[in-house]
């Protein structure tokens, strides 16, 4: 008798199909949402705080209550949902451009509060859903379509560290950064997604996940190449590592 | 015996389970998706797979949809 | 703090009664940033509810807090903020959002002078800003303006439950004059029903299909068929909810509007005209959305002349020539900013105007 040894999580709609292009990472990180959420078995008492970009559509596909934040207030929104339903688990799923541009402000705020929030930011290096432009996450060198040649200093500045800059909040529990490239970076991904959310069933802070993730139609690459890049390129400036674990005593 | 479920109406075609697959047990097949672009087929006459779920793990549109093992 | 959580009669400041008619009225939630001329309210909502075990956030940004209401009220919650002018500038693009997301925002407007920064005077500037706003796309937001602190609290009351009613955002329009003088009030109960909020709120999806508050559409015929649905709901407003004060309207010569605060020095102008034998007549709007375009209709037809005062360059004027439609001359007199005009130039203004 064989035993099944995956299947699609629960917490998913019936009948969803994912709209992001082939071999987009955003897949794998819903999916590992949607897992953990399985797991843990939370999916009844969830309310998302989405935001606006490629990540927005995560409402289409998982089976829980979604409030479609403004562009970059997705953590103010969930404050708002938190503290006004302290016995609910809520989070926010955004971009880089979401979380860590337009939104740094609320992001930090959220972490510095220590809200019993979890947060997952998908770093892709660019806009996503307008068409590829320079972010807040660019790499120095990167071509976009508003750094035709490469990002520089003296024009762009210096992309943003997330995973770090949220460590540094006093209200954080626990901050990661964790890459989708390779099959054993997947299962380290899942297990800080759940690190994030357990903190937050806890109530011992904000719970935060970075993940670099692939935008192959925007980078102009196949998926395969996309991965590459994310491992030769993306890996050596944003680190991954759990960050800040205030549940391990080691790790600090 | 081990083997996969996939779902031909979700497949993109991005092709990183062909890669992933340790006993290459997945490979571009005749059939197109609604784009047009040749979607996967699991083939494994041998009934050599492992049931690792390793190609499921990568798969960014959750088209393989099942997994056993044994 | 002002401790002025009771049911009797208390001398107290406009900005304290209107912060505490909202924890009478129910309000689970206060998120706000301060700004002069109403930081009271933020003061005493930071003691009140934490004293009652509520919700309350010192927000980083004024959209933070404006968007912290969102979420709550995506919830079915009772949520607030309050602020002024340029802040309430920043606050806009969540109004739309809140406009289609149905959400019962409730907002505390005191207005002080503008634009950009202006200063701490007090103003009418924000009547615009109010009842237009500067969002995208087509939405209403219900505006209630009250003329004195006992009118604030009752109209506080009634800004949480038009918001609840229609799942609309809500302003709440005072000044600050309003917010900060001092005036004797009773609190009484919430005068309203709770509305039942169980078959759309956010609850989590429990023995149910999930549910979505968004305003994305992509779709052209949808967004057309919601769009309809609100418009539905602003015209039941228009038609169910108008309020307004007149007075001596009909044997009027001319009408005198005004709203806010500054009505009281109006009023006593006109009072002292009257006496001297000249017609005139009061009117007040009290829902600036939905404005009582009906009413100034038919006092149109009896009347030969309205006259607008406000303090500012003249916003509810265009309103009031809307409704009229030309029936009768529109005047207007009004100063930018500042103190208001006292009754004695009132008063000579509006004889000016009789003819």
């Amino acid at each position: 008798m064989a035993t099944q040894v995956f299947k699609v999580p629960d917490s998913f709609k019936k009948d969803f199909k994912y709209t992001f292009c082939p071999g987009c990472d955003h897949g794998v990180a819903i999916k590992l949402v949607a897992e953990v959420m399985d797991e843990l078995g939370i999916r009844e008492k969830t309310i998302a705080a989405t935001s606006i970009g490629c990540s927005v559509t995560i409402y289409d596909f998982l089976n829980v209550d979604a409030i479609e934040s403004p562009h970059g207030r997705a953590l103010a929104v969930a404050t708002g949902v938190k503290r006004a339903n302290p016995d609910k688990f809520v989070f926010t799923y955004s971009g880089d451009g979401d979380f860590a541009s337009i939104g740094l402000a609320e992001s930090l705020h959220a972490a510095l509060r220590g809200e019993c929030l979890s947060a997952i930011c998908i770093n892709n290096t660019t806009y996503g859903m307008t068409g590829g432009q320079l972010g807040p996450t660019t790499l120095l060198g990167q071509v976009t379509t508003t750094s035709p040649m490469g990002r520089n200093v003296e024009y762009y500045g210096y992309p943003v560290k997330i995973a770090e800059h949220v460590a540094l909040c006093d209200g954080t529990a626990f901050s990661a950064r964790v890459s989708l490239d390779t099959i054993a970076n997947i299962r380290k991904a899942k297990q800080a997604i759940k690190k994030a959310f357990e903190v937050q069933l806890q109530g011992l802070g904000f719970g935060f996940v970075e993940i670099l993730s692939t935008c192959p139609t925007n980078w102009r690459m196949s998926p395969q190449q996309a991965h590459e890049r994310v491992r030769n390129e993306m890996m050596p400036v944003f680190v991954p590592g759990v960050y800040k674990d205030i549940t391990n005593k080691e790790n600090n | 015996m081990s083997r996969i479920v996939i779902d031909s109406k979700k497949c993109k075609a991005c092709y990183l389970c062909i890669e992933e697959c340790p006993k290459k047990l997945i490979k571009i097949s005749e059939k197109t998706n609604k784009l047009g672009d040749r979607i996967v087929e699991f083939d494994d006459p041998d009934g050599i797979c492992l049931g690792c779920a390793i190609c499921a793990t990568r798969c960014p549109d959750l088209a393989i949809t099942e997994v056993y093992k044994g | 703090m002002v401790e002025c959580l009771n049911k009797t009669k208390v001398l107290t400041k406009g900005n304290y009664a209107i912060a505490n008619a909202a924890v009478i009225a129910g309000c689970d939630c206060y998120f706000g940033y301060p700004i002069t001329p109403q930081s009271e309210i933020g003061e005493f909502m930071s003691g009140k509810m934490q004293e009652l075990k509520r919700a309350y956030v010192s927000a980083e940004s004024e959209l933070a807090a404006i968007n912290m209401v969102l979420g709550a009220c995506s919830t079915g919650k009772k949520a607030m903020t309050s602020s002024s002018s340029c802040a309430i500038a920043l606050m806009q693009e969540a109004l739309s959002y809140a406009t289609s997301d149905e959400l019962p925002v409730v907002l505390v407007s005191v207005m002080r002078g503008g634009p950009g920064l202006g200063n701490i005077f007090p103003s009418q500037g924000d009547y615009n800003q109010s009842t237009i706003g500067g969002g995208d796309g087509d939405y209403k937001i219900i505006v209630l303006s009250p003329s004195t602190v006992q009118e604030a609290v009752d109209l506080t009351y009634k800004t949480f439950y038009l918001a609840h009613k229609y799942r609309n955002p809500a302003i709440l329009l005072a000044d600050g004059l309003l917010g900060q003088m001092m005036e004797p009030v009773e609190f009484g109960e919430y005068p309203y029903p709770e509305v039942d909020h169980s078959d759309w709120a956010l609850l989590g999806a429990k023995n149910r299909n999930s549910r979505i508050i968004r305003s994305y559409s992509p779709q052209e015929e949808p967004q057309c068929e919601h769009i309809r649905h609100i418009f539905e709901k602003y015209r039941h407003l228009e038609e169910n909810e108008v309020m307004y004060e007149e007075i001596d309207t009909e044997d009027a010569d001319l009408v005198v509007l005004s709203f806010g605060s500054l009505s009281r020095n109006v009023k006593a102008a006109i009072k002292q005209l009257r006496e001297k034998g000249l017609k005139i007549g009061f009117f007040r709007p009290i829902t600036l959305f939905p404005f009582p375009n009906k009413r100034l209709q038919e006092i149109a037809g009896k009347t030969k002349k309205f006259l607008t005062i406000e303090v500012n360059m003249g916003q509810m004027v265009r309103d009031v020539r809307l409704a009229v439609n030309g029936k009768v001359p529109v005047e207007f007199y009004g100063k930018p900013v500042g103190s208001w005009p006292s009754v004695e130039e009132l008063a000579e203004a509006i004889e000016k105007a009789v003819i």
